[in-house]
């Protein structure tokens, strides 16, 4: 069964779905009229897979802050409502939800969030419980598939029961894996329409003082509520000695590893239902806290006077996964831990690169060939890879948006006057519409002296290739209003001929804007508009080969960093003037090549054809 | 086996099709009347970079990630890939690998060398190798991604369920979308199937 239809399964069928697939059928079924979200790894396809939904308005948003709003303006007029994104889009959307808590929810607002624990496609690993208690919101962890649909609807419904937004706080390990959940089918959910109550939508603070004691007031009713929550359950185990305490995924790992363990499986986390951890703790030797990753549950039961053990034993950071959790808890149980001597074997590593043809590696090309004369601000994308081999071409990358603002600091941090390094700010498409832009009216307004180079490859790569507003077409694919990154950069105040739209292939057109873009101390945008490789837009073109007999072995095309170009072997030749140099020869693999031509630009022997020059004994 | 789980890793790199092979597994498993769970990749790690996926299925599966070193079967799409996720594999495990080298840039750039004889070594650890070029068998009938299918092929024979189950599994995602593939699909899965085991 493909993966579309078995998200329109009939009910009461049981089908293979990932965690995010099982959210997005729990949210239709629970009558969604809205779905935002801002795409980012693992919780993208919570988004795509609802969009495919009838009778609901689903959007990606231009980033997670306006995504939370949309979902907080449904949920005002009533609306069931949700919103995903991955953890740091958290802290982007956070202005809004953290008042949002005060007013609290009318439609159902579950908010799921998905923290890459074990740091998979992310640049950290925060854990997004802190931002129920920070928030005072509700936390529901599943541990599967299963439990993720399960939640999902129990979610709509604390929300509703108690007017408060719902966090459903998953990981990559629940939003990763294809396990079995049996599918219900939709409920209807009455017709939305807004009613005005200024004291309590209008947030000043007058209104908001007001909302403060039954904020808290709501912290206590769902601390009772969790107390007796069928969603926290003790499984008596038969060997007491040691008693876990254990949130989302972990538990599964704990119960494959110590299966006749007592467990208190929390799935109502947050506020923590101290009276029920209390009465467990009563029947078993020593309780051990195993949560992913901070230590809140165990501060919390800590503070209340429990006598736990948890990242004194257990990892503060990844995954506590079966191998991870056994020899820690054994050692606790003074029993021996299992080793496995065969020897590891040692490989290569074999990072993420940049693919055949990407249009970022022309970028990439010409900055490493001016290194030593740029400093390069990066940013979250595709192009984040230019960091990696054989560009090593970035300086900084912190989150979404950051090249423009930490450039700007760059350049106004160095004494006056000090120009030896030119500032270059990289920022794909989708990232500058995210938060780039305020970040270059920064650079616009205090006069920065940086040049920004606006990496439009028509998609949002690195997630998978969502449409953004600078593609014409919505989640869809349906036509939609395209920005115009001329106009718009225009627009924030770089001057007309400070901008240029400049072909990535072309190497030697885009090595010379960047020199002289640089050159020049103003803002200014060198915009590329070549289309990444993995969206149909972009057409493959006929692969090129290189002639054996005419290859220098100079190694210039290897500084593109196409994986179709294969090193055949190496060498070392003596030059006249003493000097010992080393030799590349190269082929090209042409069943990987889609003949952008790149790399036809860095050689000198015009050792790369193309078809029409292939000699016809060749053929 | 342990608890009656059965524990398959599959490994490639991305791009290669390792999560349709599992994908394909993981359905078949489900008709069996198995309880499954599938880790899947997304995201930075699908550019070129290392790939595999736990599959788990029995009477009731819990964690979704094999525990360390109880993979009943690797199959690989690489060797250096096999090479890296080996000692996953219990004692006496099997290893199904395509030889065909993929060297990233790294390697052919000459920073760090690529394993001499992974599967020499693999088979010193103790495991059962069988290892043939499912690269060249594509090629041979024109189609690179059919390796994907030739693999299933491979491991057709090392699984709790009839071969003819399995291809039926294969080939009916064909016939259902696109039925002039499904007989180049079975001359796939035929290839591979023979592939692993004139490597036995
Ligand atoms: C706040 C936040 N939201 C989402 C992400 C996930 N994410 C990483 S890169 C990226 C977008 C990349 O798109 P673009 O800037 O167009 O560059 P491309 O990958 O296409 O080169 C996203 C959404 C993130 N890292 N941070």
């Amino acid at each position: 069964m493909s993966a579309a239809s078995a998200l329109q399964a009939p009910a009461a069928t049981r089908q293979l779905l990932s965690g995010n697939e099982a959210i997005a059928r729990a949210a239709w079924e629970a009558g969604v009229r809205v779905g935002t979200s801002y795409p980012g790894t693992p919780a993208t396809e919570i988004l795509e897979a609802l969009s495919m939904y009838p009778g609901l308005h689903t959007e990606f948003s231009v980033n997670e802050k306006v995504a939370m709003e949309v979902a907080i303006g449904a949920s005002m007029t009533g609306a069931r409502t949700i919103c995903s994104m991955k953890h740091v889009g958290m802290n982007v959307a956070a202005d809004a939800f953290m008042t949002f808590s005060y007013t609290g929810a009318n439609g159902g607002l579950v908010i799921a969030v998905a923290d890459d624990v074990g740091l998979s496609s992310s640049q950290n690993e925060q854990d997004s419980r802190y931002w129920g208690r920070f928030g005072h919101m509700p936390i529901l962890e599943p541990a599967d598939s299963e439990e993720a649909y399960q939640m999902t609807l129990a979610a709509f419904d604390l929300s509703e029961r108690f007017g408060t937004p719902v966090i459903l706080r998953t990981t990559t390990r629940v939003c990763h894996v294809k396990a079995m959940v049996t599918v219900g089918s939709p409920r209807e959910q009455p017709i939305a329409q807004f009613a005005p109550d200024p004291m309590r939508w209008v947030m000043v603070p007058g209104n908001a003082g007001r909302r403060l004691p039954l904020l808290h007031k709501r912290d206590g009713d769902l601390r009772e509520a969790a107390e007796i929550s069928p969603l926290n359950r003790i499984e008596e185990g038969t060997d007491k000695r040691v008693g876990f305490v254990t949130s989302g995924p972990a538990y599964l790992h704990l119960k494959e590893s110590f299966p006749d363990a007592p467990i208190l499986k929390l799935g109502f986390s947050h506020p923590v239902p101290v009276e029920l951890v209390r009465a467990f703790a009563k029947g078993v030797g020593q309780l051990v806290v195993a949560e992913e990753t901070e230590p809140l549950l165990e501060t919390e039961l800590k503070a209340a006077g429990l006598t736990v053990l948890g990242k004194e034993l257990l990892p503060r950071w990844g995954e506590l996964l079966p191998n991870v959790v056994t020899p820690p808890v054994k050692g606790l149980l003074g029993e021996p831990v299992e080793t496995d001597s065969r020897p590891t074997p040692t490989v290569f590593p074999r990072p993420p690169t940049l693919c055949v043809a990407c249009p970022h590696m022309g970028v990439y090309f010409a900055l490493s060939h001016m290194r030593q004369k740029v400093l390069i601000s990066g940013d979250i994308g595709c192009y984040t890879l230019g960091a990696g081999h054989p560009w090593m071409a970035l300086d900084t990358t912190i989150c979404m948006g950051a090249s423009m603002g930490i450039a700007l600091g760059m350049d106004k941090a160095r004494p006056d006057g000090d120009t030896k390094k030119s500032i270059v700010a990289v920022i794909g498409d989708s990232t500058f519409l995210h938060m780039g832009m305020q970040g270059l009216l920064d650079i616009t307004y205090n006069r920065g002296n940086v040049t920004v180079l606006l990496l439009d490859n028509r998609t949002t790569g690195m997630t998978g290739g969502q449409n953004n507003p600078g593609c014409g077409r919505d989640v869809h694919g349906e036509v939609a209003p395209e920005v115009d990154f001329v106009k718009l950069v225009e627009a924030l105040g770089v001057k007309k001929e400070r901008v240029r739209v400049v072909d990535p292939y072309e190497l030697p057109t885009l090595y010379k804007a960047l020199r002289e873009e640089t050159a020049i101390p103003e803002p200014s945008v060198i915009i590329t508009n070549r289309p990444c490789t993995l969206i149909d837009e972009y057409t493959r073109m006929v692969p090129f080969r290189v002639e054996d007999a005419r290859c220098t072995g100079c190694g210039a095309c290897t500084d593109v960093g196409c994986p179709s170009i294969v090193v055949t072997r190496r060498g070392k030749e003596i030059r006249k003037s003493g000097n010992e140099v080393e030799l590349t020869w190269v082929t090209i693999d042409t069943s990987t090549c889609t003949g952008c031509g790149m790399c036809v630009k860095t050689c000198g022997a015009d050792a790369i054809v193309g078809p029409s020059l292939i000699k016809s004994e060749d053929i | 086996m342990q608890n009656g789980i059965t524990n398959i890793l599959v490994a490639g790199i991305g791009g290669q099709g390792v999560m349709t092979a599992t994908e394909i597994l993981a359905q078949l498993a489900i008709a069996k009347g198995n309880d499954v769970k599938k880790t899947e990749v997304a995201g930075m790690a699908q550019r070129g970079g290392v790939v595999n996926s736990h599959l788990r299925f029995g009477p009731h599966v819990l964690s979704p990630v094999i525990p360390a070193g109880c993979a009943d079967i690797l199959l690989a799409f690489e060797p250096a890939e096999a090479l890296r996720w080996s000692k996953e594999v219990r004692l006496g495990g099997l290893v199904l690998i395509n030889t065909a080298r993929q060297l990233p840039p790294v390697v052919s750039g000459g920073l760090y060398p690529y394993p001499e004889d992974p599967v020499g070594e693999m088979r010193r650890a103790g495991l059962t190798v069988y290892a043939f070029d499912a690269t060249a068998i594509a090629h041979e009938l024109g189609e690179i991604k059919l390796i994907n299918t030739i693999m299933l092929g491979a491991i057709a024979d090392h699984l709790p369920f009839p071969v003819d189950d399995l291809k039926e599994q294969v080939l009916s995602r064909f016939r259902a979308r696109k039925p002039a593939l499904a007989a180049l699909n079975e001359r796939a899965f035929e290839a591979g199937r023979s592939g692993a085991r004139a490597a036995a």
